[in-house]
């Protein structure tokens, strides 16, 4: 099985970071058959080779001979990779996007909620371009942004180009210490034009959650219920780049964390937009974090194009919020559509 | 038109020393005077060539005459600095940033003969915040405007250009943001920070940074001392390096500080004489700061030559960095470590 994952690639070290590196929680056991996707060992067609150049040395020991078992090459990526952030030997790109961490780190990481905890099941990833910008658009939910790293962890396993989703957040990730720094270093930038138009221009999938903290923060008896989204900011990004509107509707994030209370003494204490109370926060403590496993859906819709407006289309008012109503829409309708499909919350 | 009499500020350092060595090489410029409050050492005067020195402290009107008797027609203001001279202190360089630059602006407004200034500002005028773009233009300015030191000292001395342009609007004027320097022979507060064997930084935070080979900073002042390119432009080199892959590209060992803890560990290492590191540019600790260089290398027609990696790389090997941990070293425990794997496989 380990043998199937594995393509041999010219400057990039013998082990695909994804599945087999030594960081993976998991430890590198056989993919469970249910699962939709194989994972046909990331090429990372998006890292340029030159950025390993000290790759070839542990090929040479590790042997790249056939019958290496997986451990072993495992180890030898991860040793590599260790050699690598002693060394300083990786780059980031002018938003701190650090794609060597964010393979065998980070998103690795992640995997267990997504396959295990929430069982995420992402529908129509081929309506994603597999090169070149597009916005895609959600609804958000969950007390915690989970949603957006469950979007963006698939986003990256079930593309066919494993394209990176390079998410827009509000200044208060970026202000926290550490979750800043691991916004950055996995890819997400401050929600404001410059960086959504200078991410769309560069032919990233950037994603945005419009409704911000009054979609992320409502509470549990509003759920499915889109906020207002934005003031159409990201539908004006899109026009001026003409990038192509990905409506992206996730079902099963409302009830991780069912916010039935808000403290807002306390919240305005500590500087946040909201102090949620669940039915286990604060009641349990530190258990009360551990989110409920809910089935998740995940859909992209049809890419909504934005470049035959014309010129000066961004600054026409009208045409923005007819664009945001359509957005809002699509996303609402697919919701809906989701839910009746549903049969429990908790089995899908 | 190309200057026949060139004015440099702040020739005692390393870029304005340089800077007048690299015109006084052109025969095509008659003279190129130097300007600083002390001399410059011996050997950079040795450098200097013919440029000639003329003691004199910019914020004295005296300048105003040396400009007039001589009649330069190009002045480049490469005085600002971050860095305090000798035991002055802040309060000193305030007043050679701010007033010194007052003072040299109103001896150019009264002089005709000048018809290009060029100021080496700094990219600090953006500020540093979590509520910042990621890559700042030059159409941009800071959320928050810096409450003091350098960035402050920048923002008013632009302020101040601006005012002269609108003056003075015969005068092409040439204002450049640079990203901080490093190379192997210059001096800056950051190039000090990564000599130190134990680098402080913040916890939970890591910086971008941009940075600028001091070679091609000299080149740029160069460039724009000798053509007109009037405008502002920002000026740094490609790539970003994060904070602590710089520090481990180094060979230094980051050593995390609470936030409760800066005030103190600032102060430890300012008396200690390893870096004065001012409170403003702590918050460049934080978040650090990139800036957009698209107008640089089209209009300005300027590519540095060294990215931001090589140009670290660059003062590391300059410097003779020793790394803490040798990079053989860890390569060495890695083979063993695979040497052990694939015996235990053979058997």
């Amino acid at each position: 099985m380990p043998d199937a994952r594995v393509i041999p690639l010219p400057g990039l070290g013998p082990a695909t970071p994804d599945e087999s590196s030594g960081t993976e929680p998991e430890g590198g056991t056989a993919p469970s058959p249910e699962r939709g996707h194989s994972e046909p060992a990331h090429p990372e067609p998006e890292r340029p080779e030159a950025e390993h150049p000290e790759a070839e040395r542990p090929r040479s020991v590790a042997g790249d001979e056939p019958g290496t078992p997986g451990w072993e090459r495992a180890l030898a990526g991860a040793l590599a990779f260790v050699r690598r952030r002693l060394a300083g030997e990786y780059q980031v790109d002018e938003f701190g996007f650090d794609p060597d961490l964010t393979d065998n780190v980070l998103l690795p990481a992640l995997r267990p909620l997504y396959e295990n905890w929430f069982r995420v099941d992402v529908i129509g990833v081929h309506n994603l371009p597999s090169q070149g910008g597009a916005l895609v658009v959600a609804n958000h939910s969950g007390t915690l942004p989970l949603d957006a790293l469950m979007t963006a962890y698939g986003v990256h396993a079930e593309h066919p180009a494993h394209r990176y989703l390079r998410m827009l957040g509000a200044d208060l990730v970026f202000r926290l210490p550490v979750v800043g720094v691991l916004a950055r270093k996995s890819g997400q930038t401050l929600a404001c034009h410059p960086d959504a138009e200078r991410l769309l221009r560069s032919g990233e999938l950037v994603g945005v959650w419009p409704e911000g903290f009054k979609g992320v923060g409502k509470p549990f008896r509003d759920r499915y219920k889109l906020q207002r989204f934005g003031r159409g900011g990201f539908v004006s990004a899109a026009l001026r780049t003409g990038a192509p509107i990905v409506p992206c509707a996730i079902v099963g994030a409302e009830e991780i964390y069912p916010k039935i209370g808000d403290i807002k003494a306390l919240a305005r204490l500590l500087g946040l937009p909201y102090f949620p109370v669940t039915p286990t926060f604060p009641l349990l403590g530190p258990l009360g974090a551990v989110p409920l496993p809910s089935k998740w859906y995940i859909e992209f819709g049809e890419p909504i194009p934005t470049d035959g407006f014309g010129e000066g289309a961004a600054d026409d008012p009208m045409l923005v919020f007819n664009l945001t109503d359509q957005v809002r829409e699509t996303i609402q309708q697919t919701l809906y559509r989701l839910l009746t499909q549903r049969r429990n919350v908790f089995l899908g | 038109m190309a200057p026949k009499v060139v004015l440099v500020t702040g020739v005692s350092r390393f870029l304005g020393g340089h800077l007048a060595a690299r015109l006084a090489a052109d025969p095509a410029i008659d003279r190129v005077l130097g300007v600083d409050t002390v001399p410059p050492s011996r050997d950079l005067q040795r450098r200097m060539g013919r440029a000639e020195f003329v003691r004199a402290d910019i914020r004295n009107p005296l300048i105003a005459k040396i400009i007039a008797s001589t009649s330069v027609d190009t002045v480049v203001h490469a005085s600002i600095t971050a860095t305090p001279q000798g035991s002055s202190g802040r309060a000193a360089m305030k007043e050679m940033n701010v007033i010194g630059t007052m003072q040299l602006l109103a001896a150019c407004q009264q002089a005709p003969t000048v018809r290009r200034l060029v100021v080496k500002s700094t990219s600090a005028v953006y500020g540093a915040s979590s509520r910042d773009p990621a890559v700042f233009t030059e159409d941009m300015g800071p959320k928050d405007l810096p409450s003091s030191g350098y960035a402050k000292d920048a923002v008013e001395v632009e302020g101040y250009v601006r005012g002269f342009s609108r003056r003075r609007p015969d005068v092409a004027v040439t204002t450049l943001r640079f990203t901080n320097f490093v190379g192997p022979r210059i001096d800056t507060v950051l190039t000090r920070y990564f000599a130190m064997p134990v680098v402080p930084v913040m916890v939970g935070y890591d910086a971008r940074v941009q940075l600028l080979h001091s070679e091609d900073a000299l080149a740029v002042l160069e460039r724009a001392a000798r053509h007109h390119l009037p405008g502002t432009y920002n000026v740094g080199a490609d790539g970003v390096l994060m904070l602590s892959q710089a520090i481990r590209r180094a060979g230094r060992i980051a050593l995390p500080v609470p936030p409760v803890a800066v005030p103190a560990v600032a102060r430890l290492v300012r008396s200690a004489g390893l870096v004065d590191f001012p409170p403003d540019q702590l918050r460049f600790l934080h978040f650090g700061r990139i800036v957009d260089t698209t107008l640089l290398k089209q209009e300005f027609g300027f590519t540095p030559r060294w990215t931001t990696q090589q140009a670290f790389d660059d003062y590391v090997t300059g410097r003779g960095l020793r790394p803490l941990v040798d990079p053989d070293r860890v390569s060495a425990v890695e083979r063993g470590i695979l040497d052990v794997a694939g015996k235990l496989r053979a058997r």
